[in-house]
């Protein structure tokens, strides 16, 4: 497989990646690059690192075998990658420890943040007050609204909530914004970003601190399997990083992978946020990869049920996996997410995100295309806690 | 180097470079704000080009920008605006400010050969470092346009020393870190900033990102060939908009008579 050499020492997945940033955070970036390279050779700091993540995330998380869920759906078994038993209940945490604690050896005192749905923020505003540093986060007046309970939990947490009103007020202009505040604050601030996004080494470092999900599920299915590999592996993608996480020992596997976009209302609509299936390379947040965008190149607004897939690129691995064909992507609508979350529910006990339920419907429908001794992992991002209100909403308006 | 740019580098003038944003508040607009900047002695003018995620610049260009967008202004129509600023006579150097996904979709190649055709002189891309601009340098020069660098306070002292030997058209510094958008103060070591840049640079340097009174543009008059003005003058054009739209004539003369109030006396 070719996929081995990426990225380059530019930053570049093929054509992907790179860094499209104003001159002035350059440096910074430089200097992320270096201390990062210095970071994950240095044994004190993956210890450290390692620890955290047992002690205060809980990790490893366990792989669950979901017997009548596989039972009801027919064919292949299915298994569930438990991320949302993290503390703070999704895999974003692991990113944001890995990311706070470079900031802490890097000795910035301050962090910023983007968020959609606030858990990447929620995230950040812990590992903030866990290792004494201000946080600031970023979010999209039209989020805050809909969002107000992670609103709130951030600033219980001691972090400050910046309302942004620019553009369409979203993730796409919160992560403007933080970018923009970065430019300003960059000789003493730290930004960390919530997905495998960005300009390099941004991509390669979430990919970094999340592939713990890949390597536990490895090894916690060899362990069961008798040394044997998944014959799929499924994740959610919204800028992807608990996918390319869960991926990553697995890419240079002959393990088939699958990233699940949102379709929203439908791809053949205009209200979905499937940006590999519907569209086009371009520049978003300091990286070339695909987009949904305007045919002149302004970027357009998408839309999904999960405010964490609701976004209108993606990072440039994605972009690259997805023209080298190593990866297979595809998309759910909303209405198959809703329908596979209540079966979670109902047959497993589970509540899961909005997010995550989009790879576990899709992978219902290829664990009853194979074998009953077949089996599939799901990467199940994160718990559904965060969504009841707009699962209400639903229930009421809908049915 | 074409003759347009031989006149702003030969000028022994404090140069004085408007950023305006294409099509705010309409396209007749953005010619006479063009024309009248050039009559109250603009050297070179920068043309912004409306987008939907401008990461470098800050709430009032945005602002000009939504204003740009809402009037369907795009990237190939500023072009075709810089011929018809042509043919109603502007003389002075015009730099197209654009962000790089708009190149990206209208295409490097057609954007050039358009821009060559149409009296461009330069372009500048403020999402577009160094690192990254190797092809479209290279195709720039192939097309007589001059790829404007912009460097900061923090880029390093090897890279600036870099920059400012390979400059064309002019030298952007950015007088401060952040987006653009007025400021009231400026970084200490400026100076020294903008010494190390004119110690290499064989075009003119410039100064811009935040000056708005006659007081701070003179500040740089000594260390630096020149200054930009952007979002001073597009807050301007924002409180003439109704104006602008219907009552032009009026308008263009309250434009005038702020920007001559800008600039500092010996400049015009
Ligand atoms: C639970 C959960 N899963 C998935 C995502 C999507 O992000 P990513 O694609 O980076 O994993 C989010 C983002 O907010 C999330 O909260």
């Amino acid at each position: 497989m070719t996929t081995a050499t990426v990225p380059d020492h530019r930053g570049r997945y093929g054509v992907f990646g790179g860094k499209y940033v104003p001159e002035t955070i350059m440096f910074a970036l430089e200097e992320l690059e270096t201390a990062f390279d210095e970071a994950i050779q240095d044994k004190e700091f993956n210890e450290l690192f390692q620890k955290e993540l047992a002690i205060y995330s809980g990790r490893p998380t366990p792989l669950t075998r979901a017997d009548r869920l596989s039972e009801y759906n027919g064919g292949a078994s299915i298994y569930l990658k438990r991320e949302d038993l993290n503390h703070t209940g999704a895999h974003k945490i692991n990113n944001a420890i890995g990311q706070a604690l470079l900031a802490v050896r890097m000795g910035k005192k301050k962090i910023i943040a983007e968020t959609g749905a606030g858990q990447h923020g929620v995230a950040a505003a812990t590992v903030a007050a866990k290792y004494g540093l201000s946080c600031k986060v970023y979010m999209g007046k039209e989020d805050i609204r809909r969002q107000a309970l992670n609103v709130f939990r951030m600033k219980l947490l001691g972090a400050e909530v910046i309302e942004v009103t620019s553009g369409s007020q979203t993730l796409k202009d919160a992560t403007n914004e933080a970018i923009r505040e970065w430019v300003a604050a960059v000789e003493d601030t730290f930004y960390l970003i919530g997905s495998a996004v960005g300009p390099y080494p941004y991509p390669k470092m979430v990919k970094q601190f999340q592939q713990v999900i890949g390597h536990e599920t490895e090894s916690q299915f060899k362990e069961i399997h008798y040394e044997k590999l998944p014959d799929a592996v499924v994740a959610c993608v919204g800028g992807g990083s608990n996918a390319i996480g869960m991926f990553a020992p697995f890419i240079e596997k002959e393990v088939p992978l699958y990233g699940i976009e949102a379709a929203g209302m439908g791809v053949e609509t205009a209200q979905h946020a499937a940006t590999l299936s519907k569209g086009s390379n371009g520049v978003i947040h300091g990286s070339l990869t695909k987009l949904l965008q305007t045919s002149e190149g302004q970027i357009t607004e998408p839309y999904s049920i999960s405010a964490g897939l609701d976004y209108p690129g993606i990072g440039p691995e994605h972009a690259y996996l997805h023209e080298t064909k190593r990866v297979t992507y595809e998309a759910v609508t909303d209405e198959e997410a809703l329908q596979a979350l209540k079966l979670l529910c109902e047959n497993e006990g589970i509540l899961c995100a909005l997010e995550s339920a989009h790879a576990v419907a899709y992978s219902l429908k290829l664990a009853k295309k194979m074998r009953k001794d077949q089996h599939v992992v799901v990467c199940l991002s994160g718990r559904g806690d965060k969504d009841v209100h707009t699962l209400m909403e639903f229930e009421e308006g809908g049915e | 180097m074409n003759k347009r740019w031989k006149v702003f580098q030969h000028s022994s003038d404090y140069r004085f470079t408007p950023y305006i944003m294409a099509g705010d508040p309409c396209e007749e607009a953005t010619i006479e704000l063009s024309l009248a900047l050039e009559e109250c002695g603009a050297h070179a003018l920068e043309l912004g080009v409306p987008y939907s995620d401008p990461l470098a610049d800050g709430p009032v260009i945005q602002r000009a920008g939504m204003r740009g967008l809402a009037q369907n202004m795009n990237l190939e129509k500023t072009v075709k605006l810089v011929a018809k600023l042509r043919e109603r006579g502007l003389k002075i150097p015009v730099i197209i400010f654009t962000y790089y996904n708009l190149l990206l979709q209208l295409g490097e190649n057609r954007f050039l050969k358009l821009a060559e055709n149409s009296g461009v002189d330069g372009v500048l891309v403020p999402d577009l470092p160094y690192e990254e601009s190797g092809y479209l340098q290279e195709m720039c020069s192939e097309h007589n346009l001059a790829l404007i660098s912009l460097v900061s306070p923090t880029t390093r002292e090897e890279k600036l020393a870099k920059l400012s030997r390979e400059a064309e058209g002019f030298l952007y510094c950015i007088s401060s870190l952040g987006v653009t958008g007025v400021r009231s103060e400026f970084r200490a070591g400026l100076d020294d900033f903008l010494k190390a840049a004119k110690r290499n640079s064989r075009v003119p340097v410039l100064v811009g990102f935040g000056l708005s009174t006659r007081e701070q543009i003179q500040q740089f008059d000594g260390s630096s060939d020149g200054f930009i003005v952007g979002s001073a003058i597009v807050k301007k054009i924002e409180e003439l908009e109704s104006d602008l739209l219907t009552n032009r004539e009026e308008a263009i003369k309250t434009f005038k008579s702020y920007i001559e109030s800008l600039l500092p006396v010996y400049s015009r």
